[in-house]
């Protein structure tokens, strides 16, 4: 059953389309990816489904209400963590965790037990009761996904969750987003641009790029869409040629001294061709396989890598900021 | 869904009283500019008499409302103004997604910034006291304190309306300077407002702050230049427009990316 479901959202800001009229659904207690650089318009879908901000035409339903017409409805069945921090800093964790559950209208013992339990989630226990301000930028984050998590949500927003966090921290946010998908049944959406983290979590992926979801189905069938593993031999002598009439080689791409052959399951493969270069007399200095990612699928999609678009949109909004500045 | 949520507005408020006392540097240094005010000019105009200025009383304690008013102003309109720093901190966006009425978070939000900007008004009517001010009584009182639960309740309103509409910071001294010492100056805290020039009556006619110190000096000193009564009403009736403006403002603000 789909628990989000987004028809023709489209937003515009003056003549910007950020989110130009996409469509898709997140069933219910999977893991839903929407991937793609800076500004594809992915922090701007999730402001409008957690009704921070109203479409500009098509609408969504989350948990079954319409984020137009029932807001308080969907607020009450949803938990977002911010891509940048939402915190009060004048606080402690375990205030702010305190405000959030009488946000949510949460009876006094199961406040109590939640503020521990999520704490305790977040390895936070020890430094509960000092303020924010004084966090680290992981712990910040962590506090930041535990309160999203407290008032037990049916569908949990995460934008950019690990965003510039350390590979452990991120390893373990990882972790935690698992688990709680696996034990609590929560439905999460989750935006990043990290390619990892969209094949490591997501049951399902939506590649965005300027506003538009151009692909969307499992990693695996995205990767598989791209074609076959590629193994590139490097070639000391000899002719490319007998390769490309071995009947598991899909096709060979020869260039210099390099010869690039579609395989399906190239590790099982290369034995193979080890055996049938020596046959003909080949010489192969080096061998190396790679496997489709889904950086591949994004070149495949836009034309573009993940971090071609970002370095140009960071130095866009580098300049952008120095404009500001300058005011 | 309930239209207000009292847990809510109880944490907004709770919020507020903890951000208040781990910044109560920032409050007691808000204190010295409305002292300044009082012992400097009480000082010096202290054998002044102003044509205007109820007979038998000393300039001083015919101040001292005034003074007690633009504390409240300057405490409400910061307390209205929060909002500004809760959307350059994030937290707005945290308050917003929280399945709470916009009114319980305006209610909250008000309950908070008016008791800040009360203990400063009161901390000015003690400190005044040691200046030789009589504290006419407990009818006197209660009536002022319905004075100046009504001001911060109106400029509360105001910063609300001025900090839903605005993106960022960067318009804060503009509205300082702009709206609340016009407001300070024109509300006739320092003078009385019956003898002025005729061009500038109808800003002081205007301007909520001079009903709410006339109503103060009415309640405390005895003699106002309007009613009591309708300095009250005419209050009242301002401050119910003005909430509704910034609640309505503030349901519509933009939340900051």
């Amino acid at each position: 059953m789909e628990i989000v479901s987004v028809k023709n959202l489209t937003k515009k800001f003056k003549d910007f389309t950020a989110v130009d009229g996409i469509t898709f659904d997140v069933q219910e207690g999977e893991i839903f990816g929407l991937l793609g650089p800076n500004g594809a318009g992915k922090t701007t879908t999730i402001r409008m489904l957690i009704t921070l901000i109203p479409p500009f035409s098509g609408g969504a339903t989350v948990a079954g209400s319409d984020i137009l017409k029932d807001r308080d409805r969907v607020r009450e069945n949803i938990g977002i963590v911010f891509q940048d921090p939402a915190l009060d800093r004048q606080l402690t964790g375990r205030e702010n965790l305190d405000f959030h559950a009488r946000m949510y209208n949460m009876p006094r013992e199961k406040r109590l037990q939640k503020i521990t339990e999520v704490l305790e989630l977040a390895d936070l226990t020890e430094k509960a009761d000092e303020l924010v301000e004084n966090y680290s930028g992981g712990m910040q984050r962590r506090l930041e996904i535990a309160r999203g998590l407290m008032h037990a949500p049916k569908v949990l927003f995460l934008d950019e969750p690990t965003l510039g966090l350390d590979v452990q921290t991120r390893r373990k946010i990882w972790d935690y987003i698992q688990k709680l998908n696996r034990d609590q049944g929560t439905t999460i959406l989750i935006t990043t641009h990290y390619m990892d983290e969209a094949d490591y979590l997501c049951g399902r992926v939506g590649i965005m790029n300027r506003g538009k979801i151009v692909a969307l189905d499992t990693p695996r069938n995205l990767k598989n869409l791209i074609g076959a593993d590629v193994v590139t031999l490097e070639m000391e002598n000899g002719d490319p040629g007998p390769f490309g009439k071995l009947d598991y080689v899909k096709k060979t791409v020869a260039h210099g001294n390099l010869v690039n052959l579609s395989v399906e399951n190239g590790e099982r493969k290369i034995p193979l061709l080890m055996e049938f270069a020596q046959s003909q007399g080949v010489k192969i200095k080096s061998v190396e396989l790679h496997k489709p990612s889904l950086e591949d699928v994004f070149l495949q999609y836009t034309g573009t890598t993940i971090k071609e678009v970002n370095t140009d949109s960071e130095e866009r909004s580098r300049i952008g900021m120095n404009i500001r500045r300058g005011r | 869904m309930k239209a207000i949520s009292f847990q809510a507005i109880y944490v907004l408020w709770l919020r507020e009283m903890k951000r208040t006392w781990r910044a109560k540097s920032r409050v007691i240094g808000s204190l010295v500019m409305p002292l300044f005010f009082l012992v400097f000019m009480g000082a010096g105009f202290r054998k002044a008499t102003l044509p205007g200025m109820p007979a038998g009383v000393n300039y001083m304690t015919f101040l001292i409302p005034g003074i007690v008013g633009m504390t409240l102003l300057f405490g409400s309109m910061f307390g209205g103004l929060q909002v500004l720093w809760d959307k350059e901190f994030g937290f707005l966006k945290e308050i917003m997604v929280t399945p709470v009425t916009r009114l319980s978070i305006v209610l909250g939000r008000m309950a908070g910034g008016s008791t800040s900007a009360l203990i400063q008004g009161f901390m000015i009517l003690i400190l005044s006291t040691f200046l030789g001010f009589r504290i006419p009584g407990i009818t006197g009182l209660l009536v002022c304190v319905a004075f100046m639960l009504l001001i911060t309740f109106t400029f509360i309103g105001l910063g609300l309306a001025f900090a839903s509409k605005m993106k960022d910071m960067h318009g804060f001294q503009l509205v300082m300077n702009f709206v609340v010492f016009p407001i300070f100056f024109l509300s006739g805290a320092l003078f009385p407002i019956q003898e002025l020039p005729g061009f500038i009556k109808p800003l002081i006619y205007i301007d909520p702050l001079t009903y709410g110190i006339d109503g103060m000096r009415g309640a405390l000193m005895g003699s106002s230049a309007f009613p009591v009564w309708l300095d009250f009403a005419v209050l009242s009736s301002i401050c119910i427009v003005i909430v509704s403006i910034g609640s309505i403002l503030f349901e519509t603000t933009e939340v900051g990316q």
